[in-house]
């Protein structure tokens, strides 16, 4: 058991040191953390350039292009892939600066809440399009 | 969160000053963190002026003869003088290094020395290594095998199974490293933290241990491993010119290495 918030500390260092053991996992999470930013690098390429291209064209045009099967399926990917990235990330700046447990998997929580709403929200978006 | 300021028991004060000889030529200015745990007192710096003409070249000459001459009561561990058991290990002019082997002529204005970065402080410069002994414990770094040795011989190492140990071996846990990963500050109750990784990768990449999955499955954990966000201050900071994220990199690849 975590002994943070035991005033006097009589474990061993050892004890101390071996804690709960290991959590068995951990790896798994690092690992989607490369795949996605590799899948993101050509994904943000194409949305930068395709966005910047679209400027000056006319509103109806820009929901032409959202329209397109090939463009409405690399949208969803970039939000699907963008956000899981985002969240992971996150999760990770949280872990090592939140050093209270509860507070950290609070805010574990909320911001994989949000990234979960503000994605579907965004795949929405395209789908009601392109659909 | 983690505590980006200090408490008010760790601001450090102006000590004393303690002059060099008159006619000294050759004088440098060591400033030197103070703390003593039974006056209650907050640490401080004193400075000490010395003749470079009459010291030795490097800090840990410097401090002998501050200790020997100028001022017995400043603490700090040193034994072997020559980089190779580690105790010396302390922030000279913002980095951490050995006393022994950093040169005071690199130092271009006055020798600011301080214990090891963010460890609880026993005395001066002397700082409490309790826990991270314990995590270097807690790896077990000793060779773990179930096939008994040849009888009358030695376990026998191929030249390219001996040539991945290089790089390893060389580590004399000065703790350098760790006490540099901001990490390791943030995180150091469960992470492991640069050295001791380094040593866990030590025994996972000797040909002769048998030990490897149960190491890595002690290792495969949000926090002993995965806080290394390879900064590269410990490569950067290591005394001995190794690479400790390196070696915290092939644990990772081998993570992935044995799902697939």
């Amino acid at each position: 058991m975590s002994d943070k918030n035991v005033s006097i500390r009589l474990r061993s260092p050892l004890g101390r040191a071996r804690g709960m053991g290991s959590a068995k996992q951990g790896s798994h999470h690092w690992w989607m953390q490369r795949v996605s930013s590799m899948a993101l690098l050509p994904l943000m390429l194409w949305f930068v350039i395709s966005v910047a291209s679209l400027a000056g064209h006319s509103y109806a045009d820009t929901i032409l292009w959202i329209g397109h099967p090939f463009n409405a399926t690399l949208l969803l990917l970039t939000i699907a892939i963008g956000f899981q990235h985002t969240a992971s990330g996150l999760q990770v700046v949280l872990e090592d600066y939140v050093a209270d447990e509860m507070s950290r998997t609070a805010y574990i929580l909320v911001v994989k809440a949000a990234c979960a709403l503000f994605g579907v929200l965004a795949a929405l978006a395209v789908l009601k399009i392109a659909v | 969160m983690a505590t980006f300021t200090l408490p008010k028991n760790s601001t450090i004060g102006t000590g004393k000053t303690y002059k060099a000889e008159p006619g000294a030529k050759n004088v440098k200015s060591f400033k030197i963190y103070r703390f003593d745990p039974d006056t209650g007192e907050n640490p401080r710096y004193d400075t000490y002026e010395i003749d470079l003409d009459k010291c030795g070249p490097m800090v840990l000459d410097a401090l002998i003869k501050i200790k020997n001459e100028v001022d017995t009561t400043l603490t700090f561990r040193r034994s072997c003088r020559e980089g190779i058991c580690g105790s010396c290990s302390m922030n000279i002019d913002g980095m951490n290094t050995l006393a022994c082997l950093k040169p005071i002529e690199d130092v271009k204005k006055d020798v600011r020395i301080t214990p090891l970065p963010h460890m609880p402080v026993v005395k001066d410069l002397v700082p409490d290594l309790t826990h991270i002994y314990a995590q270097l414990r807690s790896i077990e770094p000793w060779l773990k095998s179930d096939t008994p040795p040849p009888p009358d011989e030695e376990r026998r190492q191929s030249k390219e199974e001996r040539a991945k140990l290089d790089g390893l071996w060389e580590c004399i846990l000065c703790f350098c490293c760790s006490t540099a990963c901001p990490s390791y500050w943030w995180n150091g109750d469960r992470y492991l933290g640069p050295a001791v990784l380094l040593q866990a990768y030590r025994w996972i990449a000797d040909s002769r241990d048998e030990y490897t999955g149960e190491r890595l499955d002690n290792l495969e954990d949000p926090f002993r491993l995965y806080r290394c966000h390879t900064i590269m201050n410990c490569a950067a900071t290591c005394p001995k010119g190794l690479n400790p994220a390196q070696a915290i990199g092939e644990i990772k690849k081998l993570m992935i290495e044995r799902q697939g």
